[in-house]
């Protein structure tokens, strides 16, 4: 497999006496799908946020390309091509599809006092960068609001990938998303991936995350229980390691093995 | 859009129909609000409402609350509300005219410099408001108090006691630059017009109608260019950003901090130029100028479209909804009816057009 383009190397957050994250590694190569999984206060998102450049380590080292890197803002490391989708996707129902596209980043033309976004240039590519993700907008000035929760995920994955994400960190996109749904933000990541892409995929959603993932790192308390390769481990032992074995099974046994 | 692409659209969407993308446009409610204001006067008003000095009649006070209202507008698609802007015209009125009567500047310094103070304290509202994390409504009613009163000491130190400060009409006889802002614009034009029939004219020959006044022009040039920033720039396109979701502007980049600043300071000197005007219109300033002024600007820009939570509306609905005002104020006197139906009129238009902008917002998000 080749380099990493992203290697996070035992990464410590402290937060005044609550150590949030106490020693993390985790790596991510182009075209590959790296699942991080946890339980609710494992501490993925003090991680994700620590990649994106939100939260500076307390200590630990980031080497991205193989040079460390420091992040001082998320602006630094989107810049770096480091791309994070988060659960409220960034995006703004009342604007359109374009609008929100671009928020930010708008394409202009003409010089001084007359340069103008360009709405025109800007609505092909949504249709056509929409269109490579599977979905056909009715028109590129339809407000995001109309959009489905998947079609939202795909509008924030679709322009992350347009900007020229590297890594691509998405929090959570299945959480809150139906079956029909879920299965086309899943297809949307795999085709990220096979644009060589490093997509780090937060679940924990078990099989959500097994039916995308190429390695998956199980995080608990803020550490990890190491890394493992797809076929090297079952569903069932990702859920015990994420809830932490022992409690799970006894509350499994209550419930008839239904979890 | 090609063959291919129309192919390939889901097949459970029907085209829109042309009035149902109309419905979708912001300022549509202003538009329907003036034709059925229109309707209204052109059944009930004096029919010399509908001439041309009747327009410039009621268009006159429209122009000078649009003025108001379009930077309210903006500073609402923006997330924010400015109570303050009314006072503001009184503190930029007593600034302008204390400059001129005062320290004996010309207008080509006297404009700038409070267009400047006014832009300063623009800043130090969005300041305020975005260092402590206060709703607008609460810093900018603070100021609204706080402006009115200094406009009052203000007043009375630069006049020695009184409230009114005259003298303006002197100092400004002979300055190049008050044709621009007070006045009629194109006289020689409208005189020509006369002469040959096309304006009526009074009896010793002088047109009804001397020149369009330059408030309606500088009314017409700001709802244009801020109908132009916000739909054909990155700055408009972040001014809707930030309205709709500060965190989601900001995380994607959107410079949300100056974007609101700047609002702010755009708001605060639409007042001032509102107060100039105003100020050389009527050769004096005093304290009331401006009083409950940033009510009905908000109203306007509500009117017009403007959703009370930020992130959407329009500059041409505050335009129209500006209009729709000036023709109700001025045509009540066309008609028979007591003017002070003003009030309840303006309450009504108020609630409908807030419960209209509400079905409005739900069909441009497609929630059911």
């Amino acid at each position: 497999m080749s380099e990493p383009i992203l290697q996070m190397n035992n990464i410590e957050k402290h937060f005044g006496n609550v150590i949030a994250l106490a020693g993390v590694s985790f790596d991510i190569r182009p075209g590959e799908c790296h699942c991080l999984l946890g339980d609710n206060g494992a501490g993925k998102s003090t991680f994700i946020k620590t990649m994106s450049g939100v939260h500076k380590p307390t200590s630990g080292e980031i080497l991205f390309e193989g040079k460390p890197m420091s992040f001082d803002s998320p602006r630094d490391a989107m810049e770096a091509g480091i791309a994070t989708v988060f659960q409220d996707l960034a995006m703004i129902p009342l604007m359109s599809v374009t609008r929100n596209f671009f928020m930010g980043r708008e394409p202009t033309k003409g010089h001084g006092l007359f340069k103008r976004f360009d709405v025109q240039h800007a609505n092909e590519v949504t249709m056509s960068e929409m269109k490579k993700m599977g979905i056909n907008l009715r028109e590129p000035d339809q407000a995001v609001g109309t959009l489905s929760g998947g079609e939202r995920q795909t509008v924030a994955i679709a322009r992350a990938v347009y900007f020229g994400a590297k890594v691509l960190i998405l929090d959570e996109p299945t959480s809150a998303l139906g079956v029909r749904q879920t299965s086309n933000v899943l297809a949307t990541i795999a085709k990220v991936r096979e644009q060589g892409i490093g997509v780090v995929f937060i679940s924990h959603n078990v099989r959500h995350a097994m039916s995308v993932g190429d390695r998956f790192t199980v995080l608990n308390r803020g550490k990890t229980h190491g890394t493992a390769k797809k076929g090297e481990i079952t569903s069932e032992e990702l859920q015990d390691l994420m809830a932490g074995g022992q409690e799970l099974a006894e509350l499994e046994g209550s419930l008839g093995g239904t979890i | 859009m090609t063959e291919e692409a129309e192919t390939a659209m889901d097949e459970r969407i029907k085209k829109d129909p042309l009035y149902r993308r109309l419905m979708k446009r912001p300022e549509l409610g202003a538009i329907a609000g003036m034709i059925l204001v229109t309707v209204f006067f052109l059944a009930t008003a004096d029919p010399a409402m509908f001439t041309l000095s009747g327009f410039m009649n009621f268009m006159t006070p429209a122009a000078q609350l649009g003025i108001l209202a379009i930077g309210a507008a903006m500073l609402m698609i923006g997330g924010e509300f400015d109570l303050s802007i009314g006072s503001m015209v009184a503190f930029a009125g007593l600034i302008f005219a204390a400059l001129l009567v005062n320290f004996g500047m010309p207008l080509v310094v006297a404009i700038p410099a409070t267009l400047i103070i006014a832009a300063a304290v623009g800043a130090v509202n969005g300041q305020i408001v975005l260092r402590t994390g206060l709703p607008s409504f609460i810093v900018t009613l603070a100021f609204l108090f706080v402006l009115r009163g200094l406009s009052l000491v203000g007043l009375k130190w630069a006049t020695g006691g009184s409230t009114q400060l005259r003298g303006i009409r002197d100092a400004v006889e002979n300055d190049f630059l008050t044709p621009v802002f007070s006045g009629d614009a194109f006289p020689a034009l409208f005189a020509w017009l006369a002469n040959i029939g096309v304006v009526e004219t009074f009896k010793n020959g002088a047109p009804k109608v001397p020149g369009i006044p330059v408030e309606i022009l500088w009314f017409v040039l700001l709802a244009a260019a801020a109908t132009y920033i916000l739909l054909k720039t990155p700055v408009g396109n972040w001014i809707f950003a930030v309205g709709g979701d500060t965190n989601a502007a900001s995380n994607s980049g959107v410079p949300v901090r100056n974007v609101k600043i700047a609002l702010f300071m755009f708001t605060a000197c639409c007042a001032a130029l509102l107060a100039i005007i105003q100020v050389l219109d009527a050769g004096s300033t005093d304290a009331r100028r401006g009083f409950q002024k940033e009510f009905e600007a908000i109203i306007a820009a509500v009117i017009g479209g403007c959703l009370l939570t930020g992130g959407y509306g329009s500059a041409i609905g505050a335009f129209f909804g500006s209009i729709i005002f000036g023709m109700v104020v001025i045509g009540l006197t066309y008609t028979n009816i007591d003017q002070d139906w003003f009030q309840v009129f303006l309450g009504t238009m108020l609630l409908l057009a807030v419960m209209f902008n509400n079905v409005i917002r739900k069909r441009v998000t497609g929630e059911r």
